[in-house]
């Protein structure tokens, strides 16, 4: 059977309509490229609750958090570079003020492609995962953050959600329920562990089935909440496989990988780890699947690593 | 409770008696910015006892107006208003303004009682008022949005944006007041990056403007309704001095942040009769 291939933030924009559909109360924001992230989608269901802030992501960060603290339900989608344009706004007005405003990243990782590393964001988890206050969520496929965005709709704090550009395999189905804070193991396997988010966890399941023939049984763990992490399933990994391997489309340094170290350490979990992502450098312009090979990111570089921690 | 006056004396003496709060919470405190409350003293005032729509006993009314501190280093003169409307002791203000476990953070948190909205960061009031202002619109409610601005934080690049989407989205139930104090931190605006001339920049972005000065009570009140009658999102340069109520603080920008010490602090209150 043929896998479905749909972009992430496709879902999101299905999420976006449900979402709008269900609660009057919610309003949106972008600073342009509403058609891009696909909270366009809201002006299917209500023109008047989707709102430009112009190519001014502070702006938008101040007027997403004044809507909030009169009531409304935020969205705030842009792509994930230009969320971090905002950086400040974010820390200042949505984390210290701590007003449940919902961030919505598209355009994420090395995944995006062609327009190279300008557009490339491959350090949001981890500027949105140091800042108190802020939980993050990275969807793995569009059913995923149509779920996510569901979720979110009632979340009583502020949230970073990342999308992405390209398509990627749909590895869930529709009546796939999204538990914020639990991770979910996707595939059991006694050997070595793969825990990935965003558009690496389908290629960890591909890895899995390479290092199957080589009667290696692989763990594949959906790590779709990156703040608060789900620390039990990754000690878990741990004492139940002997090795663990993180990977993100994203620096290797502060989001998942880095997260996942840190309960390692911090429990004294003696364990083989490595982490796949991009190494203090910035990627380049090119198909996203040839990047992929490039650094590193593919199935068979993800197998052979399993292999080495082995 | 609600305050709503219009003596001219009664005005006046709140505001030596918020004058001489801010520099005492200050001064006991060892830091602070006593030179921007006290340009902004008058319009505070007039703001909490007369303009702003506001129940002491009901903070949460989804219909009050609201005041944003844009500039939440100035923390001290809205404290000191805030107590004056009973919302907490001015002894506990003065006591533990800065300090550790105290509900007066150095500047503007919103977990203390009346505050708005955290500060602190200059440039974000606007975009935030913004919000409330276009919020209020899509909910035909009637309340207004009023932030407080410093000339030194027309600087920010961000504040522009938010005069340009104000402007475009027509949100004439959002008042900038913006506190022309004539220095920041380093010096004077007019030496740093001059802003003027301001009242054409904020006019070209679609709003109405009018220049008052900051410390006349008729000319405030003047100004806050011709702003209520606005077709457009209404501003107010206020002309102010900084540091004003104290000769030797006026107009010298050393007391942006800085508290006077104890015998500074003496000589200060005598001038304001404290």
């Amino acid at each position: 059977m043929e896998t479905k291939m749909e972009a992430i933030r496709e879902g999101y924009g299905r999420g976006v309509i449900n979402i709008a559909k269900k609660d009057p109360n919610v309003v949106f924001l972008d600073a342009d490229l509403a058609m891009s992230t696909k909270s366009i989608k809201a002006k299917e269901v209500d023109p008047e609750r989707h709102f430009y802030s112009g190519i001014s992501e502070q702006a938008m960060i101040g007027e997403a958090v004044g809507l909030a603290l009169t009531g409304k339900k935020v969205f705030a989608s842009t792509f994930a570079i230009f969320l971090s344009r905002a950086f400040e706004p974010i820390r200042q007005s949505i984390c210290y003020g701590n007003v449940p405003v919902k961030l919505v990243g598209s355009h994420s990782g090395v995944h995006v492609g062609e327009d190279g590393p300008s557009a490339q964001m491959t350090e949001d988890i981890s500027i949105m995962r140091a800042l108190p206050n802020m939980n993050v969520i990275v969807a793995s496929d569009s059913v995923e953050a149509e779920k996510a965005t569901e979720f979110l709709l009632d979340f009583d704090k502020p949230c970073y959600l990342r999308t992405g550009r390209n398509k990627v395999p749909v590895l869930h189905s529709d009546n796939y329920k999204f538990e914020f804070g639990k991770a979910n193991v996707l595939k059991n396997g006694n050997d070595a562990t793969i825990i990935a988010c965003g558009v690496m966890v389908s290629i960890a399941l591909e890895a899995a089935e390479l290092l199957k023939k080589e009667n290696i049984s692989l763990r594949v763990i959906n790590m779709h909440t990156i703040k608060p992490l789900d620390k039990k399933t990754v000690v878990n990994a741990s004492k139940e496989t002997k090795a663990i391997l993180t990977a993100e489309d994203h620096q290797i340094n502060g989001g998942l990988g880095s997260a996942v170290a840190e309960v390692l350490a911090e429990k004294n979990l003696n364990v083989n780890f490595a982490r796949i992502g991009m190494n203090n450098s910035f990627a380049e312009s090119g198909k996203p699947d040839e990047l992929f090979e490039k650094y590193g990111f593919t199935a068979k570089h993800l197998a052979e690593k399993v292999k080495t921690l082995l | 409770m609600k305050h709503k006056t219009e003596n001219a004396e009664e005005l006046k003496e709140l505001a030596r008696q918020i004058r001489i709060l801010i520099l005492k919470m200050t001064s006991k405190a060892g830091s602070g910015h006593p030179g921007g409350s006290m340009s902004a003293t008058e319009l505070l005032t007039a703001l909490y006892f007369n303009t702003l729509n506001l129940d002491s006993d009901n903070l949460k009314d989804e219909n009050r107006d609201r005041f944003l501190l844009s500039k939440g280093h100035c923390s001290p003169g809205l404290y000191a208003v805030l107590s004056k409307r009973g919302l907490f002791p001015e002894e506990e203000l003065i006591n533990s303004f800065r300090q550790t476990n105290s509900r007066f953070s150095g500047h503007v948190h919103r977990t203390t009682p009346g505050i708005e909205m955290s500060f602190g960061s200059l440039g974000q009031g606007l975009a935030i008022g913004s919000g409330m202002a276009l919020s209020a619109k899509l909910d035909n409610k009637s309340f207004k949005t009023f932030v407080m601005l410093g000339d030194g934080e027309m600087q920010e690049g961000m504040i522009w944006e938010s005069f340009m989407f104000a402007g475009f989205k027509k949100l004439n139930n959002l008042i900038a007041i913006i506190d022309r104090n004539k220095c920041q931190n380093d010096g004077y605006v007019a030496e740093t990056l001059e802003i003027d001339p301001l009242d054409e920049k904020i006019k070209s972005f679609n709003w109405n403007v009018i220049e008052i000065d900051g410390h006349n009570f008729e000319e405030i009140f003047e100004a806050f309704e011709q702003a209520s009658n606005s077709d457009k999102p209404f501003a107010i340069i206020a002309n102010t001095i900084k540091g004003k109520g104290v000769s030797f603080m006026e107009n010298d920008p050393q007391w942006h942040g800085k508290a006077l010490d104890e015998e500074q602090l003496k000589k200060a209150l005598k001038e304001l009769g404290g």
